[in-house]
């Protein structure tokens, strides 16, 4: 199970947040972070799993992370998970948004959050890995897309 | 009415939309917080609106605010509001914001159920889609009850995107609803088999997790998943399905058996996913990495196979040894998954990681936290009583120079669980754990005094033979107080003054001076010490006070134990005017009782003895099984209920099967207090409630119940006497190293000691051998401790029932492999000399070979004619160069003459999208080398390739090959003949290729140890030769771990910068390599007992550092 998904940039501002189990909003900022604290001290040529972070999960969690550019994208996951499995997920995740963004970089992020949101609903479902496949994934946000615009054309009429 | 809508809408002109308000806040960085409070007042008054455009807006805008920890749940309502919105959009929002700021005791979840319902059967699926996800998030009890069957009947959805979203959200459900999973589990099980991969992914993803917690009740599925393995073409479902397999198999031991082989099948895919994984992190090439990949997945699937399968060992032995490669691997990753593996080899085969132990202490040097946190895990097996001290010693190092108080805590907590582990088994010399002890008390910052001081107190306690030297070491920390209270207030390690405190109390007839310590411990700085550690003080003070007077007895010069009284009076007034007041009363009380002393001693009345009466008696630990060993009375029947239970609660024992058992409690103990009928029933009701709610409730076997047996137990464990060859004073605060060297001395002596008696007994007679030996819980090495850890005088209540062994914990490996060790002695002796003999051999089982193409590089072949590159390509990816842990590997095993046989795999994949069949394989043999073709083929003959390859799959094939000579590299030339058929036509395709067989392919990784090695150096059969590298910018671990991956040597000793290494042949060729860096030039130094061999392998070794 993936406890938390979170993104932050370099400086530690969350940039979506998405917890699979219900933390009070102060403790939710206190968890940001001290995951910022202990990610963004780690050099770019170490791991990318990292064990330790006191206030989510506990021995059986742990962090997997990687870092793009001026984003840290941190999954914190139990051990039914598969370390490499969620490497590459972060990857899936983040091409995803590069092809619905076109190029994305933070920007993006920033001022498209609820868009991040629908994406990431689209990969993880309440916890749980729901899709893989990177095609998938965007034809069926494309089609929301569409279904979007189609209601938003003729609201003058309503 | 139309015209209010008209109106809204042109107001939401005006009104800020997200990105808006995200503008506005980056602008307003200098007052963020006053800024958004305006923008939560605009959003509230959006909320009041009717137009509901308006509402969705507000709402989104309160989720980014959300994300900035600002409180969003007093529009909670609002939010129900945009989710029940008909329009796609609206309702997207709606459900967004609430699975962000929704939770169980929402109290307008309530209103949703209908809303979310009708969501559900909407004829929109993305409708549906929006509701599950947010449900996935949000769900109560409440709301699983009441859409359980709206949910499990969208599990047969048409539309396979809402099939596997309810499918998924099942999981939920059942975790809210348990009673759901029966009537839900006929249908979930038919998803497993579901056309579409997207819905059997989430039907594997939601049964492994309920496995996780429960494997038991979802063995009967293992045939289900056994086939989905062999067919799935998802890699995630295929991780997934291992994964369960690894939890299942220890079960059912016959499960792993069958495994094997479908598992070797499947891992040349599951290497290809994970090796473009990794591909993405590092620049290093794929093909380098690929087997790596491969055989660490495989790795884990063994380890978690291997329980069922006693017989393995071999091959988690060869585990381990590749896995050294893989954590000495320049990747972090690869690193850390290594070491991750290897804690799960520790688990089941401690032994063989064991002999590693150099390894993990060089990855506590490692840059990476993650990874030295996992070293250290690893170490927590490794030890022994022989390596405990050196192990300890290294960590002691590292503790020096560990940065960051985290690492540094946790490497404490490790030394101390390291020592303590089965209440001390492995420490011999208790002198030397209170002197780490006492070092770790150095730390600065640290914050675990609390458990430095009980370790303190635990030994001094336990340990009789130690208390006087303790009590000296414990008298010097409190003498130097004031290193460790220094000027932090908070500082944890001042708890260990609270051990110190008491230990010089309570043992106080061994103190050297009590005068001094008694001065010592009433020192004004005492007042600055915490409350609960300044009331131990005290309470001490008046023990030592007890014992100076005791000294004293008989002296007819009283002004010692006058001075004693007058300290007492003049220091203790301090303490009275304590704020605590635990520290105040004791003060006090005391200071009257010693006032009264004092007077009786100036009237030379003898009071020794009644003040030590004060303190009389010895303090005995309380057995932790002390409660359990209480006797139960005749006629009292614990598992007895006290009132029948109500009669409805039996239909509801009776209703769990197999899959969902859901079992009757274990009966706690009652208490035997007069409770009253009504409050009883609550009770009861309030425990079926909690078990009911908790899906995963196993009930305990009825073996549980203990039997206790006759035999007698811990209690014969006799206390050794201490070995007077150990000083016991040392002057200042102790240095733990010494320790490492007497204790050397100390069983060197043992040993001849021992060898004399052994002679002895021997001669007496053999049975001896029968009665277990007195030295307690035995370890692999005869070593006998200078200390026992006494466990005779642990408190044990009156009448307790005798201990019975099986208590012991039966998931501790070293326990159970010393046991086995015993029995097993006198055979391994007896077997070793043959061992050795037949060891040479061992080693010779074929070995594959790496076929290297032109371009390695990449992976792909080189068409020697071009292809239409679009028409057709099919690559042979890689040739493994491990293959060992294919079942066939272990049958060679017996085959131990054949150092001429070389087995190459071939991966084929098949790029086109084409099918392709009819594969022949054929290679120009060699006057060295052959193609082992089947018997009654020609020499020319091509191998046909057992399968057909459709479009993007790909499969291995292996072919042996018989070589005479292996002193000179070689290259074969091949063909692969094949047919592409597609719709129209099928045609005849050629692909040309070579194999390089380097001689470094006919080497074999053997781990070597120094002296072999030594002697082997010395036995002058080897011609020598060297070579130079210049240039080499590489970390000198770097270029060892290059030497050892693609070369096959493995590291003998490594001093600073100066390393020698050792490799054979599969023909029994000796190669040594002396390696030596100085500023980026390289020196090899080898020699070999086969010149040519040696000056091939060394031109291959320069060739891969050119390359870099």
């Amino acid at each position: 199970m993936i406890k938390a998904i979170l993104i932050f940039n370099n400086h530690g501002k969350p940039r979506l947040i998405r917890f699979y189990q219900y933390f009070a909003e102060d403790m939710q900022q206190q968890i940001i972070r001290e995951t910022f604290h202990l990610v963004s001290k780690r050099d770019d040529n170490v791991c990318n799993f990292l064990e330790g972070g006191s206030l989510i999960g506990g021995s059986d969690y742990k962090l997997i992370y990687r870092h793009y550019a001026t984003l840290y994208f941190v999954f914190c996951v139990d051990s039914s998970e598969s370390e490499l499995g969620i490497l590459d997920l972060i990857q899936v995740f983040v091409e995803t948004l590069d092809k619905c963004f076109e190029n994305v970089c933070e920007l993006d992020l920033i001022f498209h959050m609820d868009k991040v949101h629908y994406i990431l609903q689209e990969v993880v479902m309440g916890g749980m890995v729901l899709e893989t496949n990177m095609n998938e994934i965007i034809a069926q946000v494309e089609v929301q897309n569409r279904l979007e615009k189609s209601e938003s054309l003729p609201f003058i009429l309503h | 009415m139309a015209l209010k809508i008209v109106k809204g809408s042109i107001d939401r002109m005006f009104d800020k939309n997200l990105q808006d308000l995200v503008r506005g806040i980056r602008n307003h960085k200098e007052d963020e917080a006053k800024y958004i409070s305006t923008c939560i007042d605009e959003i509230k008054q959006e909320l009041k609106q009717d137009n509901i455009a308006v509402k969705a807006n507000a709402v989104c805008k309160l989720t980014y605010l959300q994300m900035l920890g600002y409180d969003v749940s007093w529009a909670a309502f609002n939010i129900v509001e945009v989710m029940s919105s008909s329009k796609f959009t609206y309702k997207r929002i709606g459900y967004l914001a609430a699975s962000q700021c929704f939770h169980e005791s929402t109290d307008v979840i309530m209103l949703t159920t209908n809303q979310i319902r009708k969501d559900l059967s909407s004829p929109n699926q993305y409708d549906t889609g929006v509701a599950l996800t947010g449900l996935s998030c949000f769900v109560t009890p409440d709301l699983a009850r009441d859409l359980a069957n709206d949910i499990m009947t969208l599990m047969s959805h048409t539309k396979p995107y809402i099939r596997k979203k309810a499918v998924l959200i099942m999981y939920k459900v059942f975790l809210k609803y348990p009673e759901s999973l029966r009537p839900a589990f006929p249908r979930l099980k038919e998803k497993l088999e579901d056309p579409d991969p997207g819905v059997q992914s989430a039907a594997v993803n939601v049964i492994c997790e309920l496995a996780r917690r429960n494997p038991k009740n979802y063995l009967s599925l293992a045939p289900l998943f056994f086939k989905l393995m062999t067919s799935s073409t998802n890699n995630w479902v295929l991780i997934k399905i291992i994964k369960l397999f690894g939890a299942l198999t220890p079960l059912e031991p016959r499960l792993g058996k069958k495994l094997i082989e479908p598992l070797t099948n499947l891992i040349h895919r599951i290497y290809l996913f994970f090796s473009q994984i990794l591909h993405h992190l590092s620049a290093i090439t794929l093909v380098c990495f690929s087997w790596l990949i491969a055989f660490l997945f495989f790795i884990t699937v063994l380890i978690s196979l291997s329980s069922g399968m006693p017989n393995h060992s071999a091959s988690i032995q060869l585990c381990v040894q590749k896995l050294r490669i893989l954590i000495e691997d320049s990747d972090q990753n690869l690193k850390y998954l290594g070491l991750l593996a290897m804690s799960k080899i520790l688990k089941t085969h401690p032994k063989s990681v064991q002999s590693h132990k150099d390894l993990i202490l060089q990855c506590l040097d490692d840059k990476d936290e993650s990874i030295r946190l996992r070293a250290l895990d690893l170490l927590y097996g490794m030890v022994s009583k022989k390596n405990l001290m050196e192990i300890v010693k290294k960590l002691m190092l590292h503790v020096d120079k560990a940065e960051g108080t985290t690492y540094r805590d946790e490497l404490l907590t490790k030394i101390i669980d390291i020592c303590s582990q089965s209440n001390y088994q492995y420490i011999t010399n208790f002198e030397w754990y209170i002197s780490i002890l006492v070092e770790l008390t150095r730390l600065e910052g640290t914050r675990h005094g609390h458990l430095i001081a009980s370790q303190m107190l635990d030994v001094a306690i336990r340990v009789k033979a130690i208390r006087v030297f303790a009590v000296a070491q414990m008298a010097t920390l409190l003498d130097n107080a004031h290193m460790l209270t220094g000027n932090t207030q908070r500082n944890g390690i001042c708890e260990v003054l609270y051990a110190a405190a008491w230990i010089c109390g309570e043992f106080s007839e061994h103190l050297e001076n009590p005068m001094e310590t008694l001065e010592a411990m009433l020192r004004p700085k005492v007042a600055t010490l915490p409350g609960h550690i300044q009331a131990v003080y005290v309470q001490n003070a008046a023990k030592l006070f007890a014992t100076v007077l005791k000294s004293q007895e008989g002296n007819t010069d009283s002004t010692t134990a006058q001075e004693a009284s007058q300290l007492m009076i003049d220091r203790l007034p301090l303490f009275v005017q304590s704020a605590n007041l635990e520290v105040q009363e004791r003060a006090s009380c005391i200071l009257q009782l010693v006032k009264y002393i004092q007077k009786l001693q100036q009237k030379d009345v003898e009071v020794s003895e009644e003040v030590c009466a004060l303190f009389a008696g010895e303090l005995n630990p309380v057995a932790p099984k002390a409660q359990k060993k209480v006797p139960i009375p005749d006629g009292l029947d614990l598992d007895a209920w006290i009132n029948e239970p109500p009669s409805e609660s039996e239909s509801e024992d009776e209703q769990p099967k197999a899959i969902f058992s859901k079992e009757e409690p274990k009966h706690s103990r009652p208490r035997h207090t007069e409770v009253d009928e009504k409050e009883l029933a609550r009770r009861r009701e309030a425990r079926k409630q909690e078990q009911a709610n908790n899906p995963f409730y196993i009930k305990a076997s009825p073996s549980s119940q203990k039997v206790y047996q006759e035999t007698p137990g811990v209690e014969h464990i006799p206390v050794v006497q201490i070995d007077l060859s150990v000083p016991l004073k040392v002057p200042g605060l102790p240095m733990s190293d010494q320790y490492v060297k007497l204790e050397e001395e100390r069983r060197q002596k043992e040993r001849a000691e021992k060898k004399k008696k052994d002679k002895k007994k021997r001669k007496e007679k053999r049975s001896g051998r029968g009665k277990k030996h007195d030295s307690g819980p035995e370890s692999e090495e005869d070593i006998t401790p200078a200390h026992m850890v006494d466990i005779v005088t642990e408190e044990m209540p009156e009448n307790a029932l005798p201990s019975d062994d099986d208590e012991r914990d039966p998931a501790d490996p070293h326990k159970k492999s010393s046991k086995h060790k015993k029995k097993k002695q006198k055979r391994e002796k007896e077997d070793k000399e043959k061992k050795k003999k037949k060891k040479h051999h061992h080693h010779h089982h074929h070995h594959g070979d790496k076929g290297g193409e032109e371009s390695v590089q990449n992976g792909t072949v080189e068409e020697e004619e071009p292809l239409p590159r679009r028409l057709i390509s099919v690559m042979l990816t890689f040739i493994f160069l491990f293959y060992s842990f294919d079942r066939k590997a272990y049958d060679i095993q017996g085959n131990l003459q054949d150092g001429s046989q070389v087995v190459v795999s071939v991966i084929f994949e098949n790029k086109c999208d084409s099918f392709l069949k009819s594969m022949e394989f054929n290679v120009l043999d060699s006057l060295n080398s052959k193609l082992q073709r089947p018997e009654g083929s020609g020499p020319h003959d091509s191998l046909t390739i057992p399968f057909q390859l459709p479009p993007g799959v790909s499969n291995e094939a292996r072919f042996v090959f018989t070589v005479q000579s292996i002193i000179m590299p070689q290259k074969l030339k091949g063909t692969l003949t094949f047919i592409v058929k597609n719709e129209e036509s099928s045609t005849h395709e050629k692909l040309d290729f070579k194999l390089h067989f380097t001689c470094t392919s006919y080497l074999i990784t053997t781990p070597c140890y120094s002296d072999a090695f030594a002697k082997l150096l010395e036995s002058g059969d080897l011609k020598s030769s060297s070579i130079r590298l210049e240039g080499v910018n590489m970390p000198f671990h770097h270029l060892l771990a290059r030497i050892c991956f693609h070369h096959h040597f493995s590291v003998v000793e490594r001093i600073d910068s100066c390393a020698s290494m050792y490799s054979r042949s599969i023909q029994g060729h000796h190669v040594c390599l002396l390696v030596k860096i100085s500023s980026q030039t390289v020196s090899v130094d080898a020699k070999c007992d086969e010149p040519t061999l040696l000056g091939n392998v060394l031109d291959e070794i320069k060739q891969t550092f050119s390359q870099c």
